[in-house]
């Protein structure tokens, strides 16, 4: 059976996160950081940020829930139950810190078939509360047995 | 020649200083806290097996965190990391070692770029790894 392609490009509704002091510090002990500017907010604020600094790979915390939706989307067909992570890219602009407020819109970049899996591509563009774009990444989804 | 605050060597070929990481039998439960990801087969081991797998298994991104970490160690903070791309291979175990290394390929407008892996047990569980620095 092929793959449905026919929402490539359909865009979904942004996800708002507010990022938390407590939030990324949690997530910093998770993934093994020491970096104090990320665990510390004197050593945050001596350092030149506002607030404690989410690791780049915070960005899976508040682009993620963005990504739900088109997973799950009826008109995608996806067969969850058969989906694995194949692939992640994150491009990174100015940094997240605690008390920022980013807004995610994830939209469908691609669909394809290749050797009876199907390729799910998926990118979330993330803005601060300030209209930066503070991160976009792009989810690459294998479905076996299309 | 070397930034200010890295230990990147920026000639091609130069290697990062690894990252080696064992995540501990409880580790999934917290990064599935921690990041919202609450998939069973990080979490649950009767359910991992279930479907197939040796048990539970780590979430890709915890590794793919520990990839970054390892360019972020390496180039002196969190600001320098522009870029990361990886593909993820076969599955992550806990209670194994995770080792992350990397190498310098080239220099393009200004930003060094890294090609890493993160490996266990000497297969890799994410290969083909890009990173872009800014130094």
């Amino acid at each position: 059976m092929p793959v449905n392609t026919k929402a490539i490009g359909k865009t979904y509704e942004p996800v708002l996160y507010a990022v938390g002091r407590e939030k990324i510090k949690e997530y910093a002990r998770a993934v093994g950081e020491t970096d104090p500017v990320y665990l510390d907010v004197q050593a945050a604020r001596a350092a030149g940020y506002a607030d404690v600094v989410a690791p780049p790979m915070f960005a899976v915390v508040y682009s993620a829930p963005s990504v739900g939706p088109p997973i799950f989307d009826p008109e995608i067909e996806l067969n969850f139950a058969m989906m694995v992570h194949g692939a992640q890219e994150f491009e990174w602009g100015p940094l997240v810190v605690a008390g920022d407020e980013i807004t995610t819109t994830a939209s469908v970049k691609d669909i394809s078939e290749r050797d009876g899996r199907g390729y799910y591509v998926f990118e979330s563009i993330s803005t601060n509360q300030r209209g930066e774009q503070v991160c976009r990444g792009t989810w690459t989804n294998i479905v076996r047995g299309v | 020649m070397m930034a200010d605050g890295s230990r990147i060597a920026q000639q091609p070929g130069a290697q990062i200083p690894e990252v080696r990481v064992t995540p501990d039998k409880y580790l999934t439960a917290r990064y599935a806290g921690a990041s919202g990801d609450f998939n069973p087969i990080h979490i649950d081991e009767e359910f991992a097996r279930a479907v197939g797998l040796p048990g539970r298994i780590l979430h890709g991104l915890w590794t793919m965190a520990q990839v970054a970490r390892a360019q972020t160690e390496a180039a002196g903070g969190p600001e320098h990391l522009k870029r990361l791309s990886v593909q993820f291979r076969g599955m992550g175990l806990p209670e194994q070692e995770v080792v992350v290394s990397g190498a310098v390929r080239e220099t393009v407008d200004g930003r060094v770029v890294i090609d890493t892996i993160a490996e266990q047990a000497g297969k890799q569980i994410i290969r083909n790894a890009e990173a872009e620095l800014e130094l």
